[in-house]
């Protein structure tokens, strides 16, 4: 984020709009939203001056419930559209986010390739281990034997993927993770991210309680993660290997250099750039 | 014996140096004053296959290949069979190949061309650093008539970066054909190039349709390479950097169609270019643009269809998808370039439409237009820019992004505006762009998207409308080019016929078709698909008077002035 742009003071209220979530009473989500609108309140960002992008899914309904700048896009693109909107505009706050089908699935090659491309914005999937919007099927965080999708009736029988090793080999710059039954939590982990230079993959454990309802549980098993963040790519991921997804808080910190193209003109107008095609 | 204009054919095994020696001698007249155009053929192979670099040469501007070749050099004879439909040639035409390299091809000599030899092998062995490619430019230089300074100086200018040594090689295997060809049949030279008040552009489609995007003020392109629109992505890239603007290489065309969404959402004019399997894969987000009403433009270089179908060959088979591949209800622009010119034109306001009316404009051109090479005199800008309404003041109330007004354009507020703050859709929304499934806010929304398509003026440049008389035929795209040719030899001839080459194909104009074709009795439509497309499309949004005639089909041979000359004879 620029700094400069941090002088006005806010709270979460002037973040928050006037609609309604579509939400199930008791959804992590409520308490995402809250978090991050928080969070951008301690950073004082105009909310004018920040895109929130998003998909398709449940999670991805967040932009209409926030005033700023919105873009509710088609599903699993949520990460393409953020990227053009920071590349062309380097001095927005860019926040993309969504779901765990959105992001892993459908949207999976955008998310290898955002880690990749390190453009500075931060990326929030609330993980509940399920498609919610189409009533309750197995996303690629699914237990292999959960077996309480029509669609998937013996389990999928597969492994679940793990998306912040996925995002660690593919080059996020800061990967951390959080639990929406501690929202306060949360907003310091988003604000650290979106002040984190370079790509920042924040994953959030939302529960679903209408499909997922013993995910109600996850309070219990959820902790601090035992030993600080780490700088080393190598030492993080032995860790991320072999994290049973409760470790909560930051995880990874880099420091590759963001991708941003340079914006200076070297020619004045077109016209200059007709010169090659004469003969 | 001088002619209007020469064709020639430079065809051997990729790597060979074909290509090379077409851009050359294609340079080299327009130096001296003639127009030019040159297609490329090529296999799939990235080296090593067939290649063929084929050439007009003309006195006048040049929009298409002539019905024959008068010249045909083989450098060797590896592969020339695959594309040896596509360079026909008359008893009197000339065919050219070296001794050493084996007998002439059966589907060669089946031309029933007069043949001639040109040892190319023994030339280049007897000049230090020969190379074939060049003796071949040599020869047919000076069989055409091209004035030596203007060789010489396409020569200097395009290999002074490999060295002297090199340059001194080259220059002595040109002077070894020019030489050699006083001893080879005789063929038309080109009549004297007209005086030309400017100098000319040597120029591509693709790089002409780069060119008009950044005139109408294009700054952002999100790209995936793709073939035959490549070049259009990598004559931006370095050019709009020079610009200010950004091209970032995505990882896929859903990448590229949504980041340039997002770059435009942000009040950035963007663009991207594809071929018709990108195209398929950018649908769905085409169809959000519509929705979320933020402009964005296209550009898909046609090949061969469908499926991979023929990469690196011309045909106007996507169409369909451009005009009806959207689900739901969701009218956008679609428009098309009739020249290799018209690729600056036609995408300069393809984008300037777009931005006005706040939705996606796909422009259709093709490989043939896109990866050609003409002479052409400098295209003005003819100074359409992206100009987007935007909201001002402060919003009394809650900024209504969706606003139903009359014309149905909104003002469009971009980030950074405080107190705009909106969400942008593609769920149906009301007019505060607040998701809803009321049909009233979905039939005020699908009203107002549609109402400013349609109510625009889009004033004359919709079709390019030439002649008079009972007989019209319609057609777009590149086969106009043909089409064109074929109409002035009719007109030549004391005839009397129209053309109406269509630039704006969606939204439909039937009240300016109809006025175009009032009188006209007889329609011919030139097309160049299987499934005809175009005529179908015709058939589905306009009335087409008298009696009706069709003339398409598929790729990869192209349509030829003789061919739609003929349908007009035995029509009369």
């Amino acid at each position: 984020m620029d700094a400069t742009s941090a002088c006005a003071s806010f709270t979460a209220r002037d973040y928050k709009s006037d609609v309604k979530p579509v939400w199930c009473p008791g959804c992590g989500d409520f308490s995402v939203l809250s978090a991050v609108t928080k969070a951008l309140a301690e950073l004082s960002i105009p909310p004018e001056n920040v895109a929130l992008v998003s998909g398709i899914g449940c999670s991805s309904r967040i932009p209409a419930y926030t005033n700023v700048f919105g873009f509710h896009g088609v599903h699993g693109r949520a990460l393409p559209i953020a990227t053009g909107i920071k590349v062309s505009r380097p001095e927005l706050t860019v926040v993309a986010s969504g779901g765990d089908g959105d992001g892993f699935s459908i949207g999976g090659n955008h998310f290898m390739h955002a880690c990749r491309r390190n453009v500075d914005m931060t990326y929030i999937v609330m993980d509940n281990e399920v498609y919610g919007m189409t009533k309750g099927q197995a996303s690629p965080t699914t237990a292999p034997d959960w077996e309480k999708s029509k669609l998937t009736p013996q389990g999928t029988g597969i492994n679940p993927f793990h998306p912040l090793v996925i995002a660690l080999a593919s080059g996020a710059n800061f990967i951390a993770r959080g639990f929406s039954g501690d929202p306060n939590n949360v907003a310091r982990i988003v604000a650290e991210a979106i002040r984190h230079p370079g790509f920042s993959f924040v994953q959030i454990l939302s529960p679903c309680v209408t499909f997922r309802p013993e995910q109600r549980n996850w309070k219990d098993g959820v902790r601090a993660a035992p030993v600080e963040a780490t700088t080393d790519p190598a030492r993080a991921a032995r860790r991320l290997m072999s994290d049973d997804g409760f470790n909560l808080g930051v995880l990874f910190r880099g420091d590759r250099k963001p991708f941003q193209p340079s914006m200076k003109a070297s020619v004045d107008s077109v016209v200059a750039l007709e010169e090659e095609f004469l003969l | 014996m001088t002619a209007r204009s020469v064709s020639i054919t430079f065809a051997g095994s990729g790597g060979a140096g074909v290509m090379t020696a077409g851009n050359m001698l294609l340079d080299a007249a327009g130096h001296a004053g003639w127009h030019g155009y040159m297609t490329r053929s090529s296999g799939a192979q990235i080296r090593g296959g067939e290649a063929a670099a084929m050439l007009r040469l003309s006195t006048e501007p040049v929009q298409s290949h002539d019905d024959y070749y008068d010249l045909l050099v083989a450098i060797d004879w590896q592969n020339v069979g695959r594309f040896a439909a596509e360079i026909p040639m008359g008893s009197d035409g000339l065919v050219l190949g070296d001794p050493d390299g084996g007998d002439f091809p059966e589907q060669i000599k089946a031309k029933g061309a007069r043949r001639g030899d040109l040892p190319f092998k023994q030339m280049a062995k007897d000049i230090p650093g020969g190379r074939a490619n060049m003796i071949a430019l040599g020869v047919v230089a000076a069989m055409v008539g091209l004035p030596e300074d203007a060789l010489m100086a396409v020569l200097h200018s395009s290999l002074k970066k490999k060295g002297a040594e090199a340059l001194a090689a080259s220059e002595a295997s040109m002077r070894a054909g020019m030489a050699f060809a006083a001893s080879l049949p005789e063929m038309p030279k080109l009549a004297p190039p007209k005086a030309v008040d400017k100098k000319l552009w040597s120029i591509t489609g693709n790089e002409a349709a780069g060119l008009g995007g950044v005139r109408a003020g294009i700054r952002f392109v999100a790209a995936y390479p793709i073939t035959p629109g490549t070049e259009v992505l990598e004559w931006l890239a370095p050019n709009l950097a020079k610009l200010g603007g950004v091209l970032v290489q995505a990882e896929d065309e859903l990448a590229s169609i949504n980041q340039i969404i997002g770059a435009s959402y942000g009040g950035t004019p963007s663009m991207t270019a594809t071929a018709g399997p990108g195209l398929a894969l950018m649908m769905e987000s085409i169809g959000l643009s519509v929705a979320a009403e933020v402009p964005v433009t296209i550009v898909n270089v046609m090949r061969g269809g469908p499926s991979t179908g023929i990469p690196v060959k011309s045909e106007q088979s996507d169409l369909n998808i451009a005009l009806y591949g959207l689900h739901g209800d969701a009218p956008h622009l679609v428009l098309a370039p009739n020249s290799l010119a018209d690729c600056a034109f036609t995408t300069q306001w393809a984008v300037s439409l777009s931005e006005a009316l706040q939705t996606a404009a796909i422009v259709l051109s093709d490989q043939s237009l896109g990866q050609s090479r003409a002479t052409i005199a400098p295209p003005e800008d003819p100074g359409f820019r992206a100009s987007r309404l935007r909201p001002s003041g402060a919003p009394e109330g809650r900024y209504r992004r969706y606003l139903n007004t009359e014309s149905g354009v909104s003002p469009m507020a971009a980030p950074g505006m405080k107190g705009y703050q909106y969400t942008a859709d593609g769920l149906e929304h009301n007019e505060v762009g607040t998701p809803s499934s009321a049909a009233g806010d979905h039939s005020a929304q699908l009203d107002k998207r549609l109402r400013k398509l349609t109510g625009h003026d889009y004033g004359a440049h919709w079709a390019d409308i030439e002649g008079d008389g009972d007989i019209a035929v319609i057609t777009w795209g590149s086969t106009t080019g043909p089409v064109r040719e074929a109409l002035e030899r009719w007109r030549a001839s004391g005839r009397k016929a129209r053309l109406v080459s269509m630039r704006l194909l969606s939204p439909a104009q039937p009240e300016k078709l109809a006025a175009a074709l009032d009188g006209a009795s007889r329609i011919l439509i030139v097309e160049q698909s299987h499934g005809a497309q175009f005529h179908r499309y015709l058939r589905a949004h306009y009335d087409l008077p008298g009696s009706v005639r069709v003339f398409h089909r598929p790729g990869p041979l192209p349509i030829r002035p003789a061919e739609v000359f003929g349908q007009l004879v035995n029509w009369s």
